[in-house]
């Protein structure tokens, strides 16, 4: 009787951890989203990371150390007239970088191209 | 309320343009189509009870082929309105009101660059040419012609009150003189139609340009003599290179490995298209298109280049190509540059762009050059270099397929996005309008240049040439007017921001009831000056909160259906899912058959 409570409390124990992993994965995400769109920058990678003015973020997005950098220090040799600014912990903290990073990692990727009719050449 | 004329051609004659084929009409002419007088048979009648001398005026536009008079109203030349409308019966040129003097230019802008040739437009010498001014200086950076008539009081005397003297100028022209090519104010009617003939002569002569006319208003009221006659018109040829700098030329292009093409206002007129097709193929080159005009097909084989790997960059009426002369001079690449703005600058506004050390420079006009080139090309490409062309010719196609099949990956990212993708947006609408007689009269959005299969001078002029906010609303109805006559559809994929600077566009877009689809691309603000915000705090470690307070178009969004409805325009949306874009653009488009404009209000994706 005990290990099988004992195997009922750590499978509880796990469960418990995985669906409160999930849940701050979920608010992670979703702050990730909310800063993404305050911070602006969806005005360069649009909405959904997808590009426009800028590269695309999503899917595909970098690993967190080098997307961290890539954010910090903005594109080499950038200006006001080009390139991707430097965005320092003062405007988006680090959590709220990886939250960000999560957002984009969290997109889905598009359907193949042969299979949007809109696009057969 | 009875119903203004339409526009010259009823819409019968629009949707039957279509089947008949207009390509005779596509050709832009040099010289007016209308007949010119012999000097011994002036047709202007004997001054008996006061003819007005705005009457010969009209005479005069008429003769210079003015399809349209675009004018907000004024009384500084109500002489010469009254004569178009009355002694002209409203023909050729037909009046059409416009809510601002910008919304007038920018219109025969567009009108310009789809018909080749300029239509009358008329102003205030003061306050009209003012509100004008960005609009001119547009045209003046795109070398389009433009044709515009300030009227003026000359004499103090005549000045009949205060408003009068707030509308007169010692010096009207003064204020656009930077950037149009030629102006005069002139002291008879004598002198009038000399300088009136002239003006167009200085228009329509690469590179082309505005000019103004200053027309005293007491002249248009004084009896047209007798012997009051029109000159004969004749546009000189545009200037062609010489001999000897086009067989050096073509020597260099067909020694070269690597020879790339780069265009810009290359392609004047349709045949200009044709000719640049021909060119390519003679070199199995590649041609980098900044499209300025339509100077390539857009899915060409040979259209696309690496500029970068060229061993001899040939330039055609480019825009600035310090860039690139530089970079070819650090790997020891020739550059030729072939273009008729060597023959005529201003120096004030900088628009001529910072300087190109190339190694020749041609100072002819390029379309008009291109004939003379692609013989002399011919006739030295033997045997061996023939080969060599084809292999070249294959790997540039093979590289351009490449390229277009990834600017289809690229669309597919973000297709089912709301806010609506620009790509999206751009394919449900091409999905509709391929199989039509269409004209992309202007957009912002690059995704029609990237997908779309673009083969005629016709179906796309270029941008603002000065990049001012406030030209794409009018320049695509001034377009679509000028695609009416040949049935063709006109579609403009709107910024929001742009057509808030004169939404009036859309009121004589109704009242002229000139067919075309506008899509809006409202993305709610001005993006890219919210890119620059953000560089200047992030610059300066600064917030970036107030972002939408000084670069925002929301809160409230604007209703671009409702503004459109109210000046007189049918209009749905706005559109948030792409599922809805597709029977929205088939009722746009149904609508726009029938000889009316439609807008779409679709909120996008920022860029």
């Amino acid at each position: 009787m005990k290990p099988l409570l004992a195997a009922c409390a750590l499978f509880s124990l796990a469960a418990g951890a995985a669906a409160q992993s999930a849940r701050t994965e979920r608010a992670a995400i979703e702050n990730g989203e909310r800063v993404y769109l305050s911070v602006g920058c969806q005005a360069c990678h649009g909405t959904v990371g997808h590009g426009g003015a800028a590269r695309r973020l999503a899917p595909n997005t970098l690993p967190l150390p080098a997307f961290t950098a890539w954010v910090r220090n903005g594109s080499p040799g950038w200006s006001l007239a080009s390139g991707m600014p430097a965005f320092p912990p003062s405007v988006v903290g680090d959590a709220d970088l990886a939250d960000i990073r999560a957002y984009l990692a969290s997109l889905p990727a598009p359907p193949p191209v042969a299979e949007i009719p809109l696009l057969a050449p | 309320m009875e119903k203004p004329p339409k526009p010259n051609v009823d819409r019968r004659s629009f949707l039957a343009g279509a089947a008949t084929g207009a390509a005779a009409a596509l050709i832009a002419k040099q010289t007016p189509a209308a007949a010119q007088p012999a000097a011994e048979e002036a047709a202007v009648e004997p001054s008996a009870a006061g003819r007005p001398a705005s009457d010969f005026m009209v005479d005069i536009f008429k003769s210079l082929d003015m399809e349209y008079m675009f004018s907000m109203c004024a009384s500084s030349f109500m002489g010469i309105h009254e004569s178009v409308l009355n002694y002209a019966g409203n023909r050729n040129p037909q009046s059409i009101t416009c809510t601002h003097e910008e919304i007038s230019v920018a219109m025969a802008n567009g009108y310009a660059k789809i018909a080749g040739k300029p239509v009358l437009v008329c102003a205030h010498a003061t306050v009209g040419a003012q509100h004008a001014a960005m609009a001119l200086y547009d045209a003046w950076c795109d070398r389009v012609p433009i044709y515009l008539v300030l009227g003026n009081t000359n004499d103090a005397a005549d000045r009949q009150g205060e408003v009068f003297w707030l509308h007169s100028a010692q010096d009207p022209a003064a204020l656009v003189r930077d950037f149009t090519k030629w102006d005069d104010n002139p002291a008879s009617l004598t002198h009038f139609a000399e300088s009136a003939v002239r003006a167009y002569k200085i228009a329509m002569t690469p590179p082309m340009g505005p000019v103004a006319l200053v027309v005293d208003e007491k002249m248009q009221e004084e009896h047209a003599p007798a012997d009051a006659r029109m000159p004969k018109l004749s546009v000189p040829t545009p200037p062609a290179a010489d001999s000897g700098a086009i067989a050096e030329v073509a020597k260099l292009l067909v020694a070269a490995e690597n020879p790339v093409i780069v265009a810009s206002r290359a392609a004047r007129t349709p045949a200009g298209l044709a000719l640049m097709v021909e060119l390519a193929e003679a070199l199995q080159a590649g041609v980098v298109d900044s499209r300025r005009r339509l100077n390539f097909p857009t899915r060409h084989p040979l259209c696309g280049g690496s500029v970068a790997e060229a061993d001899v960059v040939l330039a055609l009426e480019p825009g600035d190509l310090s860039n690139v002369a530089r970079q070819a001079r650090q790997r020891n690449a020739k550059v030729v540059s072939i273009t008729a703005t060597h023959l005529f600058q201003r120096s004030n506004y900088q628009d001529f762009q910072r300087y190109a050390e190339v190694d020749l420079s041609i100072a002819a006009d390029a379309e008009a050059s291109l004939p003379a080139l692609i013989e002399e090309i011919r006739r030295l490409t033997t045997g061996a270099r023939r080969e060599t062309f084809r292999q070249r010719g294959e790997r540039v196609a093979e590289a351009n397929r490449r390229s277009f099949e990834q600017a289809r990956v690229d669309a597919s990212y973000g297709w089912d996005a709301s806010p609506v993708s620009t790509a999206r947006l751009s394919m449900e609408l091409w999905a509709q309008l391929k199989n039509e007689d269409w004209s992309y009269v202007t957009g912002w959005v690059n995704w029609p240049l990237r997908l779309w299969d673009f083969t005629q001078h016709h179906q796309y002029i270029g941008r603002a040439g000065a990049e001012g906010v406030g030209y794409y609303a009018p320049a695509s109805v001034g377009a679509a007017l000028a695609n009416l006559k040949h049935g063709r559809i006109s579609v403009s994929i709107q910024p929001d921001g742009d057509l808030m600077v004169a939404p009036g566009a859309l009121w004589t877009a109704a009242k002229y009831q000139v067919p075309i689809l506008i899509v809006m691309q409202n993305n709610r603000a001005y993006h890219q000056e919210v890119m620059w915000f953000q560089r200047a705090a992030l610059k300066r470690n600064r917030s970036l909160e107030l972002t939408q307070e000084g670069f925002g178009l929301g809160n409230p969004n604007i209703d671009f259906a409702k503004l459109a409805e109210s000046l007189g325009v049918g209009a749905s949306g706005p559109i948030s899912d792409p599922k809805d874009l597709a029977a929205a653009i088939r009722r746009g488009i149904a609508v726009v058959k029938r000889g009316e404009p439609y807008l779409i209000d679709v909120v996008t994706q920022p860029r």
